[in-house]
């Protein structure tokens, strides 16, 4: 018996596929390539199975993910996450808020801004540029139309540079995207 | 790193010049500015399309373009369908006021659509159902969940690259 939970939190759960993943040992060579399956690496994630449904996608989506929240330079590591955090937040993906605000404390080794974000949304009490990255992907999130030149404006106020500034617009956007496969393809659940 | 595509779909739409910090800011992140458009191909004018074909996948697209208030993205999306030689009832689902016209497959692809386009986090498991109940299959549920994923992300660099330009 498993339960669907609602709730945010730092611990992360189970994703339970509402569409059938692909079954490896019916997955077509090309698949095989975007799942990066080797013999000595056979374990794959239910959510990476179901998106090796699309795989012209896939195989292309995997690298300008890990691009945009790893590469070298521009923002911090945890900034980026704190990005993830606000889409997934919006878009009440309890999934990636879940695995990103974990992230995100592993980081900063600093529980309270996730406990405030998840207490208090939008209200939260965090520090200047904190606040002004985590609204700016909060807005951005809810419709392109709600980020104003204010809005980018506080950024720069806070300090951020343009290449910082690029990179938060690229992982607010790019969890527009994960929380729309995530949040939509699947439920959260503790066993 | 590489170069800045000339072509670049996001960074033309946003109306980035030649010069400038914008700019300069991207041409550090030229590798994700070539993925980025990597996917735009792939969503959009995959060789295997499935059941969704290209005409509407830009249907869809200038559908979303739309929802979001982005008109000068829905007309490439309005290009593409061109270009695809797509027939009148698919053309017709660029138009957010176009419901499907009784099409039960069409109705279920456009209802879907705006949903996820604009309010995700109001998606529930029986919409994924209704897909199913409409007769697509979970491999073509994947493409259609991709391709709003991947427009929410693009539109929304869009929108951001352009406020960045704004206050340069």
């Amino acid at each position: 018996m498993s339960t669907i939970i609602h709730e945010f939190t730092t611990k992360i759960p189970v994703w339970r596929p509402r569409v059938q993943p692909v079954r490896l040992d019916e997955a077509t060579p090309e698949q095989l390539d975007a799942l990066k399956v080797t013999p000595s690496n056979t374990k794959v994630s239910d959510y990476v199975l179901v998106l090796a449904n699309d795989v012209e996608t896939l195989k292309v989506r995997t690298p300008l993910f890990n691009a945009i929240m790893y590469n070298r330079g521009g923002m911090g590591r945890a900034e980026r996450e704190l990005s993830a955090v606000g889409a997934s937040v919006v878009n009440r993906c309890v999934y990636c808020a879940a695995v990103h605000a974990s992230r995100y404390n592993q980081l900063t080794k600093d529980e309270q801004v996730m406990e405030a974000i998840f207490t208090d949304g939008e209200e939260a009490e965090l520090d200047e540029r904190q606040k002004a990255i985590f609204l700016f992907a909060v807005k951005l999130s809810k419709a392109p139309s709600e980020a104003r030149e204010e809005d980018m404006q506080a950024l720069r106020d806070a300090g951020l540079r343009d290449d910082e500034i690029l990179d938060l617009i690229l992982s607010a956007s790019l969890f527009g995207w994960a929380n729309r496969l995530m949040h939509t393809l699947g439920d959260p659940v503790v066993e | 790193m590489s170069d800045l595509s000339p072509d670049d779909i996001v960074i033309t739409q946003a109306g980035i010049g030649a010069g400038g910090s914008v700019r300069e800011a991207l041409e550090g992140r030229a590798d994700i500015m070539a993925m980025t458009q990597a996917t735009h191909d792939a969503a959009l004018k995959p060789g295997d399309a499935g059941g969704l074909s290209h005409g509407e996948r830009a249907a869809l697209a200038a559908r979303v373009a739309r929802l979001n208030e982005d008109e000068t993205l829905a007309a490439h999306y309005m290009t593409l369908l061109e270009e695809s030689g797509a027939d009148e009832a698919i053309a017709a689902m660029a138009d957010p006021a176009h419901d499907g016209e009784g099409n039960a497959r069409r109705a279920a692809i456009l209802a879907y659509t705006d949903l996820v386009s604009t309010h995700p986090r109001d998606t529930t498991p029986e919409d994924v159902e209704a897909l199913k109940s409409a007769g697509i299959s979970d491999a073509d549920i994947v493409r259609l969940s991709e391709l709003n994923a991947f427009l929410a992300y693009q539109i929304r660099v869009i929108a951001g690259l352009k406020l960045m330009r704004a206050t340069a």
